[in-house]
């Protein structure tokens, strides 16, 4: 028989038992929208993860490190003394390190701790030097107020948690001053017994004294990102400033002690370096590049991969459960049509008379079934759409009252909606295989008999 | 189209028997019986005497236990599921004692059912579905549903279905069985009138020795799934 022609009777006979083909269509509809809802979940979760990880503006970001240095941070060496020729992270390494294609940028990382005071009050904090190219990368999207005005602007940005200790109006703090209380490092003049490497032509070879100072400067924006958490550094920066504001005030950092007792070959060195790759997906390739210059490298693909895992295994769990519900409605599925093969028995049989094949009667079958899925999963997407709704509407009434920004937990992205769908229409065929088989391989004449 | 030598349909020495526990029912037994490409035969018999059995292996509804049955020169025992559909599409018409009509369908959607199962263009469906109706004289019924039309009429549709395919075979098996005598003869009447016509294989299946002497070419008389009589009516 024809397409046309199955379809025109398989919709005839699902319209003459139009109770039944609904409430077994429902029933799909129902598993779909389990599956759906459960899955968007994950998704949305997944993808809300990943947005706030992307928001940091360090995805596209590779941490530099010196090998040798932190092997010695965490452990002794399973060898006797690191390598002898470890490449040192100073500016030649810093000029190749630019030169690598696909790198934006590369620059120092400076993160120091400082009091702030603000309407006389002292608050402790971290100040983070951000380069101005960050404005472009993500991480300061929805900011309030603005980015800094230039590379040299005594502006600063605070993150929204800090900003919130300051007042309970954070908005009101954009335009208003705040004076940032730090160490200077001050390099003092070489000492006999000091350490010497040759050619010595480091100014801090002589040590240094620590220096307290002050600084002006005026708030302009307030953001909700954190786009100098932790990664790479000794804590999240809540007070941004640009960067090259930050290496002006030669701030002692936290590295500073381990600096004064290194001697590499009398010049100065990174404690790290950032590189900035095009795009994250260039990330990999740079990386791997630097690991074959003798550096050490992190960035946050690294920690993504496990969250990937994590999420792969929490997706595949909630398919699980979301499935449960289509099983259910497989079984009504094939229950509908095998009723229908005992209520339609004397019609299979004057088909069959008629010169219907064995596979026209199973085609007819096959399209009942996969029409009634084809129906449920369209309406099931709709209904786990509609469910995914009102879970983040919930969600966001509940995250309104306890004061946090409103979020969407539920994700339906269209590869969903279509593998549904299809996943539907599957599920139905093989529910329908049995019923369709037994119908097509009915006796004609016993068929025609049948009253 | 005949099996040749003008032989429509061979029956040689075909059995069907059926196993119903430890005892064998001979439905048909041993039969051979040979049918002339445009006669008219009658298959007589009593209730259980296994005319409706032969009628089905003929028409290709069931098969054999033993012997063959030879039709369009083919051995439909030897014919697998898909070509035994083919050849009740495009050779048989059937027409049944309970007319078979499928009530939720209007009288041309059952006409043009053998249509969509034989893959005939839609566009020229209609107009068989016509032609058909119009040598019934049911022309003007095609939007009415079987539930709508009296017994004899319901009986035309379905020899309107059977012939709408244009086979050569045309198997009846008691068309006359649900209906009144003034309403069978009309049916009885209509398949004369077909058969000659157009020189159409008709066999039919009759417990009605009357109706068969009147319009029957030969009459063939079975009892107890054994061919009794074969011969020319007179």
């Amino acid at each position: 028989m024809k397409a046309g022609d199955l379809g025109e009777l398989a919709l005839r006979n699902l319209r003459e038992a139009v109770l039944r083909s609904s409430l077994t269509t429902l029933g799909v509809a129902v598993g779909v929208a389990s599956l759906v809802a459960w899955l968007s979940l994950g998704i949305g979760l997944q993808a809300l993860a990943t947005k706030r990880l992307s928001n940091s503006g360090l995805f596209d970001t590779v941490i530099v490190t010196q090998r040798r240095n932190l092997q010695g941070m965490r452990r002794p060496p399973a060898e006797a003394a690191p390598a002898a020729d470890a490449r040192a992270l100073d500016d030649d390494a810093k000029k190749d390190l630019e030169k690598l294609p696909n790198v934006v940028e590369v620059y120092s990382q400076t993160r120091f701790p400082t009091e702030v005071r603000y309407n006389g009050n002292p608050y402790s904090t971290i100040v983070a030097g951000i380069p101005v190219s960050a404005k472009g990368n993500g991480s300061f999207d929805g900011i309030q107020g603005s980015f800094f005005s230039g590379s040299n602007a005594d502006e600063a940005i605070l993150q929204i948690e800090f900003a919130r200790d300051l007042s309970t109006q954070p908005s009101s703090l954009i335009g208003k001053d705040l004076i940032v209380r730090y160490a200077e490092r001050q390099a003092l003049p070489p000492q006999a017994g000091g350490l010497t490497g040759g050619n010595n032509s480091d100014p801090d070879a002589g040590g240094f004294s620590i220096v307290p100072r002050e600084k002006k400067l005026r708030i302009v924006g307030i953001i909700e990102t954190e786009p100098a958490a932790g990664f790479g550094g000794f804590g999240s920066g809540r007070l941004l400033i640009p960067l090259e504001v930050a290496s002006s005030l030669r701030a002692a950092q936290v590295n500073d002690l381990r600096d004064a007792v290194r001697a590499i070959k009398g010049k100065p060195v990174y404690a790290s370096l950032t590189v900035r790759a095009k795009s994250p997906a260039l990330v990999d390739g740079i990386e791997n590049a630097i690991k074959k210059m003798g550096f050490g490298t992190f960035s946050l693909l690294d920690a993504t991969k496990n969250l990937a895992v994590f999420f792969k295994i929490f997706d595949m769990l909630l398919f699980i459960f979301g499935s449960l519900a289509l099983a259910v409605a497989t079984l009504g599925i094939i229950n509908t049509l095998v009723m229908a093969i005992l209520e339609r028995r004397r019609e299979i049989g004057i088909l069959k008379a008629l010169g219907a094949a064995d596979r026209d009667v199973k085609q007819l079958f096959f399209v009942e079934a996969s029409v009634m899925g084809l129906l449920g999963g369209i309406l099931g997407v709709g209904f786990g759409w509609l469910i995914g709704r009102a879970v983040t509407l919930g969600t966001n009434l509940y995250l309104k009252q306890q004061n946090l920004p409103s979020t969407d937990v539920f994700s339906v992205p269209w590869w969903l909606v279509l593998l549904a769908i299809a996943l539907a229409v599957l599920v139905s065929l093989a529910a329908g295989l049995y019923p369709a088989t037994r119908a097509a391989r009915l006796n004609p004449v016993e068929a025609l008999r049948y009253e | 189209m005949t099996t040749g030598n003008g032989v429509a349909v061979r029956a040689e020495r075909v059995s069907r028997h059926y196993e119903m526990g430890a005892a064998v029912i001979r439905a048909v037994d041993d039969v051979t019986l040979e049918i002339r490409a445009g006669e008219f035969v009658a298959l007589l018999g009593s209730s259980g005497s296994g005319k409706s059995t032969l009628l089905n292996l003929m028409a290709g509804l069931d098969r054999p236990t033993g012997g063959a049955i030879f039709a369009n020169g083919r051995n439909l025992s030897e014919l697998n599921s898909l070509e035994l559909a083919r050849y009740r599409s495009r050779t048989v018409g059937m027409v049944f004692q309970s007319f078979n009509l499928l009530p939720r369908m209007t009288l041309e959607e059952n006409v043009e059912l053998p249509l969509r199962l034989a893959e005939v263009d839609r566009g020229e469906r209609g107009a068989r579905v016509q032609e058909a109706l119009e040598r019934v004289r049911l022309e003007k019924r095609l939007t009415h549903r079987p539930s709508e039309l009296s017994g004899g009429e319901q009986q035309r549709a379905a020899l309107a279905r059977a012939l709408v395919n244009r086979p050569t075979l045309l198997f009846a098996d008691e068309p006359t069985g649900n209906l009144d005598s003034a309403t069978g003869e009309s049916i009885m009447l209509l398949l004369k009138e077909i058969q000659q016509k157009l020189g159409m294989t008709i066999v039919m299946v009759t417990h009605e020795r009357p109706l068969a002497e009147r319009f029957a070419d030969r009459i063939a008389a079975l009892a107890d799934g054994k061919l009794l009589t074969d011969g020319v009516n007179s």
